[in-house]
Parts: structure tokens; C-alpha cells; sequence
């Protein structure tokens, strides 16, 4: 629970200033401190950005009566309608997110394992 | 193992950040786009009523704006300086993609945005010469220091809101189209009102006449297409009297050389067809004595393409010299149509034959010169640069004569069908002018003495400037710098060796027709001929069709006691007097006898209508479709409107006269058929071929024959095929022709009504909003109210301590 809040926190306020996918540094930092495993990685990512984009959309959709957020849509996706510039900006955040946590857990396995080389019992 | 799976899926996330990060063809970078921290979610407006304190640092004194409900800002500022300034900041906070895209698009510059497909577009807007009539009207607009003040601090203006614009910020279309707003300069001012000139004063039949004229003779010419149409009641009432002594006009050279020039008119393409001929306008003004309050009202509805964002942007500016209300265009400086305290004016398009191609014979291949008055003479090399996207620049290499620059050289391909090859362009845009310092004086004229001085800085392009004051005083003047030319020169093709086809000067300010409370109790125009024959001199051969002018004539001069709202209910008047004059001619030639059931019904439709263009009338349909059948089964085989030699029709007014008087004429046969048809048949066959093509399009008559429905009337984004960012298919009447220009793709593009008095009293509205966000509430939310002909009272303040029910907010700008 604790990488997801953390990633989500914190790549929301590096996310004020920096590029989007900064988000990406953010969660490959955090997974490769904090995960403990390749799925938990891939959520913690996934839903720490994931959530932040969407609940920041969903805001912003609420706050503005959606007049824009179905023009998008057409635009986007000849569809009217909030659901899909909703759904898809949050699994591309999830994507992106989940993609970058799971690089960051799997890279520090990879180097641990090469610091611990000899298994325990040899 | 580990090392392998941590690789693979790290570069598999830098790929998708990658992938995500830059745009695939049309598709934009979806990252940037989707990320609600910069992308389209960042576009996305509320309706603030919160004040604003705004840091710049450009102004000399503290600046307020209050915005009323229409978000139109209401300008209070101690000096001109600040008050530009304002306009600049405020214009671009609203409009900065549509001022940049659209000047852009006249520097020929669209290529850098969207690659290839613009290219020949661009060309053919630096070949023309707007880059270099730009920079001629900049030297203009910078040689009076109150112009070039008012440019400065609205160039600083639009420059403090480009400034404060971060990637998040920057509007949609940048988002969309992956590129960044550029500073704003004064020469891109300048080319706005290019873009102005370009719409509505390029028009050129000179090629297809000189076709014409190649083909049939003088005779003939002179015959079907006359300079003075048969139904007609020009701008300046006939009777006017012409109080000066006018310049001799110059002489017809004893060889003109015609026939030979249309011999150079081949190898031409059609790219685009001709200007669009529902572009036009109405304005007028009723005297105090047709008036229910015993002062001026005026009434002015440009009409054009009817585009999102908005083409103007309401303003209200005030300073110690002025406090003026009305429209601007985005990227100027001032109002441009208009009230003050004493005074409003407005304008309409004149159409004067202000562009003329001269025939160039270079010495040799290196057209280093070109041959003049009987000496060779140095060209002048311009090169081009344009910038594509993902390719390497373009280099084109134009050749100025002392006429004007050669558009496309012999053997080149012309980007629009009535443009000839090898021909150099003479053209008002290319001098050098002020046509700001017209709209600095006339927002702050007080009477028609102001007014008519205001008149005198306008060049191009040539407007009927209406004018009222609260003295009592009304006036219209078909104004512009209109060249000295010998009458129909310019009608066809020129002779660019013989200085006796060169233009001689212009006719002075002073002797351009005016008329001032004529005894008729009011002035008006809607782009019709600006006079009778009895002026002087030579301003066009042919101009708009006469039907909206005559129409708007017919109710003023049966209006009396009129208020803004008779004059608000004529701007929206659907009455087709284009069949009231042809379709009695035309009902009595159709053989009801020989007609199937279904054609019948089309008939009686036509015959029970009450030749109103309301949006859920059929008629229109039909009759639309009808004149269009029978122009083309009249004239089809004997002018040629295809490529190989280009020509237009005779126009509608000639047909028509030819019909009534002429029946029998030769002209209804049709060359390509054996037989000798005559007018009946003619009449006879188009009305099939009209139930034939609607039946096709539309199927059977019902509801999508309506003419709201089968007239489909788009409010279209700028950018092409951006349906989402458009209004599309208003259920609205009008038409060409019609007093309520509103066609498929053009119309009132402001509609305005001015009460003078002690203190005036006005009513607008434009089809779109004063936000050219499609993010904002105020994207369009004025659509509705121009559909149903409806008008918003214009808050015209005199205090920045005003206090009014539709204010909204305070913005102080420091």
C-alpha cells in the first residue's frame, strides 16, 4: 500500500513542474526502493499513477460540466461521451506507471542478485 | 535471467515513454496530450467570477477590465499606451492560436505546421505578394507615431500573455498540432489585414474575360456581360450629384494587344474554384425623421465564412481620447465596426477591381529583364523561404516588376483557375498604407467632419463605410484608393510592355463617391454597384447581385418610426427577391402537362410558396436548385468552365433579362445537340433535371428537403475536418442573395444595431463566443442567439465604477 501512496504523491507534485513522464522516474524509483515483488511493482506503478491521473481528469471533468472532456472524445475517439478520454488517460497513466514500477523492482533484483552471486546455503 | 527481464522491460517503458511522447503522422503525441497535468485537460474552462490581479509590468498606470456575462472586456485606462496594451493582452488571452494560425497562413507559412499538403498554398500566397504587401503596410502604419504607438503596445500586449503561457497552457490546437506560439511582431498586424484584403478584395475575372473576349468578340463581350446590370438601385442613390471636377481619365491605347494575350492563357489548373460570391455584406442607416426617437439608427451585418473562432471579438476600450464599443479583429489594434458616444459606423465589402495582371516579356531565360515603354528594365529577385515540416526548405525565387510580382512564371501551374501564368500582378495590397489610422480616427470621430477625414488614411480593401452621428447626420461613402484607370480597364488581361496600360495614379480621396441625408431619408449598401453610370470613373464592372440591396431599399423606404428592433428584424429577413423577379417568367414556361406525378408536387410547392427562404420551407430547395440547372442548361455549351481555357457565366441578372426580352435569342439553343431547342424547353428541361438531382440526393420529397435541412449550414473550426471543435447543420433560413445571408458556409459574421442619442444604445451578436477556446463556456455560447435572429444589448460603460447586473468581474492589469 505504501508504494502506491508514495508514487502517487510524489508524482503528482513532480508531475506540477516536469513533464508527464516524469511520472515514470518516479515510479521506477519507488519500486526499486520499496517493492518486493514483480506484480506488487507492476500495481504499486499502475495504480499510483494510474489514480492520479484519473482522479485529476475525473476533477477537472466535474469542475468543468464535461463540455470539453466530450468534445475530446469526438474528437479523439468519434465517440461522445466522458468515458473514454476518462478510461484511456488513466491506463496510460497505468501503462506507463505499472511499466516503469516493474522496470525499477526487476532492475534492483537484477543487481542484487549480482551483489549476492553465491546462494545462502553454499 | 534477471539481467535479460530487467532489460527487456526497461526498454520496453523508455519505448512507450518514446512512442507515447512524439506524434505518429496526424495523431498527436498522446503523453503530453492525455496527461491531465499539461495536456487537453488543462484546456478545460469554468465560468470564473473571481477578481483577478494580473502582474505585467508593461503597463505606465494600473488598467481595469471589467467582463460582462458575455466575457466581453470592457478596456478602462489612463493612456492610448496602456488601453492597446489591454486590447493586445486581452485579444490573445482569448484568441492567440486563431491571430497566429491565421497570420501564419497569409505570411505562407502553414507548411511549418502541417508539412507537404500546404506547400502549394503557401507558394501561391508568397507569390502573390502578401509577405511583401505586409511590409509595405507596416512602413505605412510606422510612419505615424499614434499608429505605430497603438501597434507597439498592442504588438507588447499580446506579448506579455505569450510570455506567461507554459506547454500546459498553451491552447488545444498548439497541444494538437505539437508547436509552440511564437512572439508576436508588428508585421504580423499588418498581415491580418492582408488577410483581409486577400478575402475580399482578390477577385479577378480578367483571365476568364480575356478568354471570353478571345472567343466571341468585343460585341458579344460588351453584350452578355455588361457594366451595369438591368435591375439595380446602386449604393449612392441615382440623382446624386458628383460635386467636383474630375481628372481625365487615360486613354485606350490604339492596340490593346488582347488578342494576343489570351494566346499566353494556357496549361492552366483548377485547384480551387473562383472567390466565393456569398461573401458580401449589408449596412444602413435610417435619418431621425424615419426614426421612432427623431435620431440616426444604424445597422451592419458583414457577412462571411462563418469559421470558429470567431472572426471578431467584442471590446469595449476606453481612454482620456476615446471610449468606443463594437468588433475587433483579432491581431489589430481598435474597433473596426462600431459606436462611440456620437457616433457608429460599420461597413460592407465594395469589390473594386483592384487587382489587374499585366503580361510580362522577359528578355531572356534569366529574366533578369522584362520589357517597358520600349526599354528593358531591371526585375527585382525575391526569395522565398519555406519551411516544411519534416523536410528540408523550400526555396522559391519570385520576380518583381514595377507592376507587381510575376504570380506564376510561364509554364507553371496555377495554384487558383483564375490566375494566368506569366503574368505579373498589379495589386492594392502591395502599396504602401494605413488603414489603421482610418480606425483610430473613426473610433474616436464625434461627427461626420471626422468621419469623412477618418476616410481619407483607408487604401484597401474598399468598403462601403456607413456612418451616423447623434447630430442627425447619416452618410455612406464606397471608400478605398481606388486606381485611375480608363473605363473597363482591368476588365481583361493587360499589356505589361505598353505604360499605357499601366494604372495612372489614383483617383483623389475627396472625389470617391459620398452621399450625405440624401432626401430618401436613408443610406445603405449590400455590395452592389456603388453608383450609376454617371460617375466619373472606373471602380468595377461588375459587382455583388443587386437583390439584397434592392430588398433592404424596398422595406427602408416603406419604414417609418423604425427602432432597433424593425431594423433587427430586417437583418434577419428571409424574403427571395431573386424569385420574385425570375420565377413568374419561369412557372409560365413549364408544360404542367408533360411532368410525372412527383414533379408536379415540386410545382405546386413553388407556386403555393411564399417566397420566403424560412428554414422549414421546401421551395427554397427547389427554386436553389432550379437556377442552378438552368444557368448551366443555358450557358454550359457555349462557355467553357473547365481548364483548357477557362470562362465564366453571364450573370443571373443578364440571364434573366434575356429571358424576358429576348426569348428567342440563339443563345438557349444548345450547340452540342442537333436539334435547336428554345427557351420553354430549356426552362422545361432544367426543372426535370432539378426534381431529377434532389429526388437522387434527397430522396423522395419529405423533411430532408427542407431547406434548413438540405441547406446545412456549418460553423466550422479553422483548422480543416476538426468536427468536433464545429457547429454543424443549424436549423436556420436565409441564403445567397437574401438579406439574411446565411449559406452553407458563410453569413452574418456580426450582426449589429446602433440607436444614437444622448447616449447610445446598441444590440449584437456574433455565431460563435469571445472565448476561441473549445474548452470554454464561451466557445459558442452566443450560436443560439444568432440562429434565432436574436441580439444581446451591448453594455456600453462610462466609468470603471460602473455597476451592472451582468458585470462579472474585476481585472486589473499592472
Amino acid at each position: 500500500m505504501l508504494p502506491v501512496l508514495l508514487i502517487a504523491l510524489l508524482s503528482g507534485l513532480v508531475q506540477l513542474v516536469l513533464p508527464w513522464w516524469s511520472a515514470a522516474l518516479v515510479a521506477f524509483a519507488v519500486c526499486c526502493w520499496r517493492s518486493r515483488s514483480s506484480g506488487g511493482a507492476w500495481m504499486a506503478g499502475f495504480l499510483g499513477v494510474g489514480l492520479v491521473w484519473l482522479v485529476y481528469g475525473l476533477a477537472i471533468h466535474l469542475r468543468t460540466d464535461g463540455i470539453f472532456t466530450a468534445r475530446m472524445g469526438e474528437l479523439l475517439f468519434k465517440r461522445q461521451g466522458a468515458v473514454l478520454p476518462l478510461l484511456v488517460t488513466a491506463v496510460l497513466g497505468g501503462l506507463t506507471g505499472g511499466l516503469a514500477g516493474l522496470s525499477g523492482y526487476l532492475v534492483r533484483a537484477a543487481s542484487a542478485n549480482s551483489r549476492v552471486s553465491t546462494p545462502p546455503n553454499a | 535471467m534477471r539481467y535479460t527481464k530487467a532489460i527487456t522491460v526497461t526498454v520496453l517503458t523508455v519505448a512507450l515513454v518514446w512512442a507515447l511522447n512524439r506524434p505518429w503522422g496526424s495523431v498527436p503525441a498522446f503523453g503530453p496530450l492525455m496527461s491531465p497535468f499539461s495536456g487537453f485537460w488543462q484546456n478545460a474552462e469554468t465560468i470564473s467570477t473571481a477578481d483577478e490581479d494580473i502582474k505585467l509590468g508593461g503597463t505606465q498606470e494600473p488598467v481595469t477590465v471589467l467582463m460582462d456575462d458575455m466575457a466581453v472586456p470592457h478596456v478602462f485606462a489612463h493612456n492610448d499606451h496602456d488601453m492597446y496594451f489591454a486590447q493586445g493582452y486581452l485579444t490573445a488571452r482569448d484568441r492567440l492560436w486563431q491571430m497566429e494560425f491565421q497570420t501564419h497562413a497569409a505570411a505562407g507559412r502553414v507548411s511549418e505546421l502541417v508539412g507537404e499538403r500546404a506547400l502549394e498554398l503557401d507558394r501561391f500566397n508568397r507569390r502573390l505578394g502578401m509577405g511583401y504587401g505586409a511590409e509595405q503596410t507596416l512602413k505605412g502604419m510606422e510612419q505615424d507615431p499614434q499608429t505605430r504607438e497603438a501597434l507597439d503596445a498592442y504588438t507588447a500586449g499580446v506579448n506579455a500573455w505569450i510570455s506567461s503561457l507554459t506547454p500546459a497552457t498553451y491552447p488545444i490546437e498548439y497541444k494538437l498540432l505539437g508547436y509552440a506560439p511564437e512572439p508576436w511582431t508588428a508585421l504580423k498586424c499588418a498581415l491580418l489585414l492582408k488577410v483581409m484584403t486577400s478575402t475580399l478584395a482578390s477577385g479577378a475575372d480578367d483571365l476568364l474575360m480575356t478568354n471570353i473576349l478571345a472567343k466571341y468578340g468585343p460585341t458579344i463581350t460588351r453584350d452578355l456581360f455588361p457594366d451595369y446590370p438591368t435591375h439595380e438601385d446602386p449604393i449612392i442613390p441615382v440623382g446624386t450629384k458628383w460635386p467636383f471636377t474630375p481628372l481625365p481619365l487615360p486613354k485606350t491605347p490604339v492596340d490593346s494587344g488582347l488578342h494576343q494575350l489570351a494566346a499566353l492563357t494556357s496549361g492552366l489548373s483548377a485547384v480551387h474554384p473562383r472567390a466565393n460570391p456569398a461573401i458580401g455584406s449589408n449596412n444602413w442607416a435610417v435619418g431621425g425623421q424615419k426614426s421612432a426617437t427623431g435620431r440616426p439608427l444604424l445597422a451592419n451585418d458583414p457577412h462571411l465564412t462563418l469559421s470558429l473562432p470567431s472572426i471578431w471579438y467584442q471590446i469595449q476600450l476606453v481612454s482620456p481620447t476615446v471610449n468606443v464599443y463594437g468588433a475587433s479583429l483579432p491581431g489589430a489594434p481598435n474597433v473596426i465596426i462600431g459606436f462611440n458616444k456620437n457616433v457608429a459606423w460599420g461597413v460592407t465589402n465594395v469589390g473594386a477591381d483592384v487587382l489587374d495582371f499585366y503580361a510580362i516579356r522577359y528578355k531572356d531565360a534569366s529574366r533578369k529583364a522584362y520589357w517597358h515603354n520600349n526599354q528593358w528594365k531591371p526585375t527585382r529577385q525575391r526569395i522565398e523561404r519555406i519551411v516544411v515540416k519534416g523536410k528540408p526548405d523550400v526555396m522559391d525565387t519570385v520576380y518583381y516588376t514595377h507592376h507587381g510580382p510575376v504570380v506564376y512564371e510561364a509554364g507553371a501551374k496555377a495554384f487558383k483557375r483564375n490566375i494566368p501564368v506569366g503574368y505579373a500582378a498589379r495589386w492594392i495590397a502591395h502599396e504602401p498604407s494605413n488603414e489603421m489610422a482610418c480606425f483610430y480616427r473613426l473610433n474616436r470621430a464625434r461627427t461626420i467632419d471626422d468621419y469623412r477625414k477618418a476616410l481619407s488614411y483607408y487604401v484597401a480593401p474598399a468598403q462601403n463605410f456607413i456612418f451616423a452621428d447623434n447630430q442627425n447626420d447619416i452618410a455612406i461613402s464606397p471608400n478605398g484608393r481606388y486606381p485611375l484607370k480608363r473605363k473597363e480597364q482591368g476588365k481583361f488581361l493587360l499589356d505589361g510592355t505598353n505604360p499605357a496600360d499601366d494604372w495612372h495614379g489614383y483617383v483623389p480621396a475627396e472625389q470617391n463617391p459620398l452621399v450625405i441625408n440624401p432626401p430618401r431619408g436613408f443610406v445603405s449598401s449590400a455590395n452592389q454597384s456603388s453608383t450609376d453610370p454617371t460617375y466619373p470613373y472606373y471602380i468595377n464592372w461588375s459587382f455583388a447581385p443587386a437583390e439584397r440591396g434592392r430588398r433592404i431599399n424596398q422595406r427602408l423606404t416603406r419604414m417609418n418610426r423604425a427602432t432597433i428592433d424593425s431594423l433587427r428584424q430586417l437583418q434577419n429577413d428571409n424574403y427571395n427577391l431573386r424569385a420574385a423577379d425570375a420565377l413568374p417568367t419561369m412557372l409560365s414556361m413549364v408544360n404542367v402537362n408533360a411532368l410525372t406525378p412527383a414533379e408536379k408536387q415540386a410545382l405546386q410547392t413553388l407556386r403555393q410558396w411564399r417566397l420566403n427562404n424560412d428554414p422549414g420551407e421546401i421551395a427554397p430547395t427547389i427554386f436553389t436548385e432550379w437556377i442552378e440547372r438552368l444557368m448551366d442548361a443555358v450557358w454550359a455549351d457555349d462557355f467553357n468552365k473547365s481548364d483548357t481555357l477557362p470562362m465564366r457565366l453571364p450573370t443571373f441578372d443578364r440571364t434573366l433579362t434575356l429571358m424576358q426580352r429576348d426569348s428567342g435569342s440563339h443563345w438557349f439553343d444548345n450547340t452540342k445537340t442537333p436539334v435547336r431547342e428554345h427557351l420553354p424547353q430549356v426552362v422545361q428541361l432544367s426543372f426535370r433535371a432539378t426534381c431529377d438531382t434532389l429526388n437522387h440526393r434527397l430522396g423522395a420529397m419529405g423533411p430532408r428537403w427542407q431547406w434548413a435541412a438540405a441547406k446545412g449550414t456549418d460553423i466550422r473550426h479553422l483548422l480543416p475536418g476538426v468536427d468536433a471543435f464545429s457547429v454543424l447543420d443549424l436549423n436556420i433560413g436565409g441564403g445567397a442573395g437574401i438579406v439574411n445571408a446565411t449559406t452553407e458556409r458563410t453569413g452574418p459574421s456580426w450582426r449589429m444595431v446602433v440607436a444614437l442619442g444622448p447616449q447610445p444604445k446598441a444590440y449584437g451578436v456574433y455565431p460563435g463566443g469571445q472565448s476561441g477556446n473549445p474548452g470554454s463556456p464561451y466557445y459558442q455560447n452566443m450560436i443560439e442567439t444568432w440562429r434565432t435572429g436574436q441580439l444581446n444589448e451591448l453594455l456600453y460603460l462610462t466609468s470603471s465604477q460602473a455597476r451592472h447586473t451582468r458585470l462579472k468581474r474585476r481585472l486589473t492589469l499592472n
